[in-house]
């Protein structure tokens, strides 16, 4: 087969990973090398459907022995097949690479023969990609369940980044569609990895100089919308994952119903917008410091997708309302539908020096509309929560003709 | 009134504006006008002498990101930059945090725009090969940064050969040194390379026609850069396609009899609707359903491939040669076939005529797949103690995944439907075999096997 008709193949299999990213590493390039990462991630290009395109992201081969059900490339499935060597994959990242088309490779796989061997086979490609073409850009694996532990040790040894994909919140759901997989030996994974990360890091401490291993970590993968599991279910799961393996990131890729998609799945497509819902609540949890317990609002467990997680927060919490933009903790401010953390960080400098007004916000490029309910400024009378908490209740009203329930077209619509 | 003449550069306009400093000019009499050519090199201020200035005393990293500032391509830069130096240097230390202040906003306002440029330049150069190890590219950033970003060209490229051509200025990598030169119009750069067709593969293959969001790719990959990427190029076909690519995908049909399942705890009300399942399309050849039968409560469960032509007419599953094989095996092994609930992976027969004949065909994954709703559902209501798998398919079936029978054959296996299952051969393998000494010695192992099945339970 042509390398043309693989690639389309194998591109084609790879694109339901959601992760992109090229953040998180740092490598300077080696004397006679080509490429470095400099922390930032690039994205060299923007597909019609909005996403970025950063690595050549491919399978190895689509074969695979597994017949997980919302898998294209499940046994069971009709889809081509193709397979790359592990020379072919380094060649085509280099030709790209040196083109300026990507960042680097983020190369999975379907299971062949069996996890050891197929992991070897990604293995081998970054090996040569390092060692032959010295190699100085990004590469993230995919841990492959069940790999051993010295084939996870050897993988960190040349992939900036690692992946054991969850794919579902609950353990029950793994056992209905991938019955050959189960969250112990995926968490299995993650834990062997979690544990050179730390060996790693603990060398840096004792010898100062860090041995190499995944310097951008690790990350997994959770597929929403394909089984019943509601957003509580997810988000208990990611944070649980946060926790005991250190997770970089958690991607939420919402069910695509795809070609030869297999019976027990759901058939119809989840709202897009609750996959963005949840990449919000994430985002909440890791840097706005809410628990996931407090972010799903409505009774059905789920979080809401006319409002986004935080407003749906204040909207159940008026009580904590008005916030003092010249006297809150950061913490406090953090919890201000309107306010990011780069503007909290701002308005935590800016007022040492000056009492804080809504102009100053204005200036920031903050919405007053969205915050003057949920804030007090300087310049703006007395605080008076009775009133913010009135304007709050007049939002509930008639939420239909606030410009920030925009959100709830799209939450009919799916579109985003 | 003091007109500042510099030639338009960042150190140009740095050393004048230190002569300003020190001579305490303030900014509201400064009017900045840029020179270019030869006469800029001296046209510091005529009034001012440059020679007293004094080291400036500046926040940490407000030159760095004033560098930045001035390859803004507007002539807004100058005096922005000066009025905050000299606010900087005039009791107002803090001002950089002050991030509400006019100055400071319209500073972090260019610093941004220009940044956004130096980005977007990273990412859209696009190298066309003209040499062994030697490349050009052509690209028109909205400001002037060539020469402030090459060095990260030079960082990620350096074994090559390159060249980076811009409107304003170019610069030149030999592996070696950096140099520049003068901007270069895009008639200059080379027209195209082969291996664009596979990246424009690949960008194709990537893209999800079901999602199309032509707005969030534009507001990131503005529309004045597609000119300078090859795979823009196909952007509009593949927005042409799009709709047709996605009706395909849903017209594709999903083989399952999921939908023919019903929900039921009565395994007859589910042989009834076996009857019927049209889940894929082995049912139009086949006769009929063969659905699994024996006791409810054996706590074993056996399950074939699929059924062979007698069974296919007779209705009932191992009624043909492998099942008079079987049942031997099994009085030999000490097991009652009237104890055991047997069914099949696959419920029709699949098969291919030749002449009057009905050849058996292995069932491919898709219809594995199709059928195992059924299978689930005979489970479901059996919750056997043990699987018992008989080949391949059967334990792909049980399983979900390829399994190979040599490598895990005989072994009590953990599985979500029962307490375990056990792999073993098809009796059929049996017949299949032309030396009489190996379908013997494979035989004994089978009776060998089914006997520990006996034994496990109990």
């Amino acid at each position: 087969m042509e390398t043309r008709k693989k690639l389309e193949i194998l591109a084609d299999a790879a694109k339901y990973d959601a992760s992109c990213a090229s953040s998180g590493s740092r490598r300077a390039r080696a004397e006679g090398g080509l490429g470095n990462t400099e922390g930032m991630g690039i994205c060299h290009s923007y597909t019609p459907d909005g996403r970025c395109v950063s690595l050549l992201k491919i399978l190895l081969t689509n074969y695979c022995i597994y017949d997980c059900a919302y898998c294209v490339n499940r046994i069971g499935s009709d889809t081509p097949r193709a397979r790359f060597t592990p020379q072919e994959v380094a060649t085509l990242t280099m030709e790209f690479y040196r083109r300026n088309y990507i960042e680097g490779l983020f190369l999975s796989s379907g299971v062949i023969q069996s996890a050891d061997y197929t992991m070897e086979q990604l293995i081998e490609t970054a090996r040569s990609l390092r060692e032959e073409h010295l190699f100085g850009g990004y590469i993230h694996l995919k841990a492959v369940p069940g790999a051993s532990e010295v084939a996870l040790a050897l993988a960190g040894k040349y992939a900036d980044r690692l992946s054991a994909n969850i794919e579902l919140p609950r353990a029950g759901d793994l056992v209905q569609l991938a019955p050959a997989k189960t969250h112990e030996e995926i968490e299995e994974s993650m834990s062997r990895i979690q544990f050179r990360l730390l060996e790693a890091k603990d060398k840096t401490k004792r010898n100062g100089k860090r041995p190499f291993f995944a310097p951008a970590g690790q990350t997994t993968q959770m597929i929403v919308g394909a089984t019943s599991a509601t957003d509580v279910d997810i988000l208990t799961k990611s944070t649980a994952l946060y926790e005991d393996y250190k997770l970089r990131r958690v991607y939420y890729s919402a069910f695509s119903p795809i070609q030869h998609s297999a019976p027990g799945m759901a058939n119809e497509k989840p709202p897009l917008v609750r996959e963005h819902r949840l990449y919000q609540a994430d985002w909440l949890m890791r840097f706005y410091g809410f628990h996931s317990s407090e972010l799903v609002t409505e009774v059905n467990g789920n979080l809401s997708l006319e409002h986004d997680p935080k407003l749906a927060w204040a909207l159940e919490h008026r009580e904590f309302f008005p916030v003092d933009v010249n006297a809150a903790s950061k913490e406090a401010l953090l919890r201000v539908p309107g306010l990011g953390v780069r503007n909290v960080e701002r308005i935590l400098r800016m007022r040492r020096f000056h009492k804080v007004t809504l102009e100053d916000l204005r200036r920031l490029r903050v919405s007053t509309d969205k915050v003057r309910p949920f804030v007090v400024a300087a310049g703006q009378g007395p605080a008076n929560p009775d009133a913010a908490r009135h304007k709050i209740e007049e939002k509930l009203r008639q939420p239909k003709q606030m410009e920030l329930f925009a959100a709830a077209a799209t939450a009919r619509t799916g579109e985003l | 009134m003091i007109e500042a003449r510099f030639d338009g550069t960042w150190e140009g306009w740095r050393d004048t504006a230190r002569g300003l400093l020190a001579n305490e000019i303030r900014p509201q009499e400064v009017l900045w006008t840029q020179e270019t050519g030869q006469q800029a090199l001296s046209g510091i201020l005529a009034t001012v002498d440059t020679g007293t200035s004094v080291p400036l005393r500046v926040p940490r990293g407000f030159l760095e990101d004033a560098a930045v500032v001035a390859c803004h391509r507007s002539p807004e830069p100058w005096a922005v930059l000066y009025r905050l130096l000299y606010r900087l240097t005039h009791g107002e230390r803090h001002l950089l945090e002050v991030t509400s202040d006019k100055d400071v906003l319209e500073f972090r306002r260019m610093e941004k725009a220009v940044r956004r440029d130096i980005h977007k330049m990273h990412a859209f150069v696009r190298f066309r090969k003209t040499g062994e190890n030697r490349y050009v590219a052509w690209h028109r950033p909205d400001h002037r940064i060539a020469r402030i970003n090459a060095p990260f060209f030079v960082r990620r490229f350096g074994s090559m050969h390159w060249a980076i051509l811009t409107p304003d200025e170019s610069a030149y990598w030999d592996t070696q040194t950096l140099r520049f030169g003068p901007g270069v119009p895009r008639s200059e750069a080379p027209a195209q390379d082969d291996l664009e067709e596979l990246w424009r593969t690949y960008y194709a293959s990537v893209f999800n026609p079901a999602r199309v969001k032509v707005n969030a790719m534009v507001k990131e990959m503005a529309v004045r850069h597609w000119p300078t990427l090859p795979e823009a190029d196909i952007i509009p076909k593949l927005l042409a396609e799009a709709g047709t690519r996605v009706e395909v995908m849903g017209a594709a049909r999903r083989e399952s009899a999921a939908p023919f399942v019903p929900e039921t705890v009565e395994l007859p009300v589910l042989r009834e609707a076996a009857a019927v399942c049209e889940g894929c399309d082995l049912h139009r050849h086949a006769t009929r359903t063969v659905f699994g039968e024996g006791p409810l409560d054996g706590g074993v469960v056996f399950v074939g491939e699929q059924p062979g032509d007698l069974e296919d007419l007779a209705g009932r599953p191992f009624v043909g040669p492998a099942g008079q094989l079987l049942d031997e095996v099994l009085r030999e092994a000490g097991i009652d076939r009237e104890s055991l609930y047997i069914t099949n992976a696959v419920k029709h027969f699949k098969f291919e005529e030749r002449g009057k004949r009905r050849i058996h065909q292995t069932p491919r994954g898709v219809e594995i797949a199709a059928c195992r709703p059924w299978l689930e559902a005979e489970m479901k209501i059996l919750q056997p103690r043990l699987i018992v798998c008989l080949g391949a398919t059967a334990a792909q079936s049980v399983f979900g995944r390829a399994v190979r029978v040599n490598a895990e054959r005989g072994q009590f296996l953990p599985n979500h439907m029962a307490e375990a299952a056990f792999v073993t051969i098809h009796p059929s393998a049996l017949l299949r075999m032309p030396d009489p000494a190996m379908a013997a010695a494979e035989r004994s192992r089978f009776v060998e096997e089914l006997r520990r099945v006996r034994a496990w339970l109990g």
